[in-house]
């Protein structure tokens, strides 16, 4: 059991998220970065679907209630154990009583806690990601009380020493292939979007990120259609929206762009006022 | 029902969508959601997901090594529909109070519309009307066919929290906010039913193809249901239709 002494600004429990429900409206959900969150499992000898702790920009305070092992990835929100700074990407030894927090956010936004095992929290419609009105809350709160499995023998996976951690971090560069209606486009619209650098608004959560340049918009609105994590909405008004984890599953507007799984994971590591390009993929597959 | 001329499109990394004439027609709704069985029925991987809206379906695979392989496989899937078969759909009867303390957008229509509320409430719950979708929000239907007097633009301004249950209008669409939430349609009554329950399998009992018609309900009755809907002892009226 962990107990939530601080729950930090936003955390929620996810894993990779929610399948087969989309045509009654629940988007796929789990985490973010899954980049991140995988590598936190594998660390551990978890499975990649285990359920990790989200941890948004601000740390929580947890007070560990029983002895385990565990991982942190992702953003670095300076994470100590009983106020010691800790590394990330390495397995610490947790005993009965231990605390964990954070400090200041030096890169990425979202960071990753893999436990041993995993965390237990209930399972609704097969996944454990949180979302409002599907999990009983759609965050962690204060004071709450986190089961988590008992400390079995970890097999740590080798090969993931050899990863480039920073890389992920580092490009602003955000792989995409058209999307359904890019070809309604004008030249110059398609020459911009590849050309200009875009910045994140203030306006990113878990269900999209909106970019702060203005596009003249002539396409028409279309018929409510399917859209999907990663799709790039252009609105009515002349901004990009980027749809990222908890999307909506259908949308009515024009859908220009679609990134990569690889984009969204990276993308979910930039905050407001970054910068980004997207870069066409030429698929042919 | 005959068969359409589709586009089919790739669509990020790992799905296909495939694309009908781009007009709101209850006969492509039809044809889609026949389609979607068949694939359903054909293609048994599992991790393979399909959704649909009003004339689109989206596949999405575990991997796309070739997209024109999995493009010639649907296409041989569609050419094999039997059209003539006919499609079985529930039609549902949903509990709606119309009472000016759940309706409170009903006098604003009235006076937009030129329309008193009588009549606003008879032209609503008069209808049958289609599911072509869900989405939004988990178990927010998209109803078609609402009655052209009552059609009316969203409100420039959406309200933060509209209660759960709120029946509306917005646009040419009239629908059900299935938990409270932000929204810019006109309410005119409530619903005492649950459209989703997340642990209820499936978590909405009506999909898409389905038809839902409201019966209008007096506060007495809404009391009553809203206590059998909370006990789970709510039965609603169900019939089966070909239409």
């Amino acid at each position: 059991m962990i107990e939530v002494l601080k729950s930090g600004f936003y955390s929620t429990i996810q894993d990779l998220g929610r399948f087969g429900f989309e045509n009654y409206g629940v988007p796929i959900s789990g985490s973010m970065d899954q980049f991140s969150s995988i590598i936190s499992n594998k660390l551990l000898g978890n499975k990649d679907n285990d359920a990790v702790m989200e941890i948004t920009m601000t740390g929580p305070v947890l007070k560990f209630l029983e002895t385990t092992k565990i991982s942190i990835t992702g953003a670095d929100i300076s994470p100590s154990i009983n106020n010691n700074p800790v590394k990330l990407n390495i397995v610490h030894n947790i005993n009965k009583g231990d605390f964990l927090s954070f400090g200041k956010l030096k890169y990425g936004i979202r960071s990753y806690l893999s436990v041993s095992g995993g965390f237990l929290t209930k399972e609704v419609m097969g996944s454990k990601s949180m979302y409002p009105n599907i999990t009983k809350s759609f965050r962690i709160a204060d004071g709450e009380y986190l089961k988590i499995k008992a400390l079995n023998k970890i097999n740590i996976n080798p090969e993931i020493t050899q990863i480039d951690y920073l890389k992920h971090f580092k490009t602003n560069k955000i792989k995409v292939f058209k999307g359904p209606e890019f070809d309604e486009l004008s030249d110059k619209q398609k020459h911009n979007i590849f050309n200009k650098n875009f910045t994140i608004s203030n306006d990113n959560n878990r269900m999209a990120f909106q970019l702060n340049e203005t596009f003249i918009n002539q396409l028409k609105p279309i018929i409510t259609s399917l859209v999907m994590q990663g799709t790039v909405q252009l609105t009515p008004s002349g901004k990009l929206i980027i749809l990222m984890r908890d999307n909506q599953t259908c949308g009515g507007y024009p859908r220009v762009l679609q990134l990569n799984e690889s984009a969204i994971n990276k993308l979910s590591q930039k905050h407001m006022n970054n910068e980004i390009k997207f870069e066409l993929i030429n698929a042919l597959k | 029902m005959k068969s359409f001329e589709l586009k089919y499109k790739s669509f990020g990394e790992n799905s296909i969508l495939i694309e009908w004439p781009s007009i709101i027609d209850e006969n492509i709704l039809k044809n889609i959601l026949l389609f979607k069985l068949e694939i359903e029925k054909k293609i048994s991987t599992r991790n393979v997901y399909l959704k649909s809206s009003y004339n689109s379906l989206l596949i999405t695979y575990p991997i796309i090594n070739n997209t024109q392989n999995k493009v010639l496989e649907l296409k041989k899937i569609y050419q094999e529909i039997n059209f003539i078969k006919k499609q079985v759909f529930n039609k549902w009867e949903i509990p709606v109070c119309y009472d000016l303390s759940f309706g409170s957008d009903l006098e604003y229509l009235e006076k937009s519309l030129s329309i008193n509320k009588k009549e606003i409430i008879s032209l609503h719950s008069k209808k049958e009307y289609r599911v072509y979708n869900i989405g939004f929000l988990p178990g927010f239907l998209y109803l078609g066919g609402l009655d052209k007097k009552i059609r009316h633009p969203r409100k420039k301004n959406p309200k933060f929290n509209i209660p759960k249950g709120s029946v509306g209008i917005g646009g040419s669409q009239t629908g059900i906010y299935p938990n409270e939430s932000p929204g810019g349609w006109h309410i005119i009554g409530n619903s005492p039913i649950n459209l989703f329950d997340s642990k209820q399998s499936p978590p909405c009992f009506v999909t898409p193809g389905d038809k839902v018609s409201f019966i209008s309900i007096s506060l007495k009755e809404y009391e009553l249901i809203k206590i059998q809907v909370e006990s789970k002892l709510y039965v609603f009226n169900k019939t089966v239709t070909n239409d």
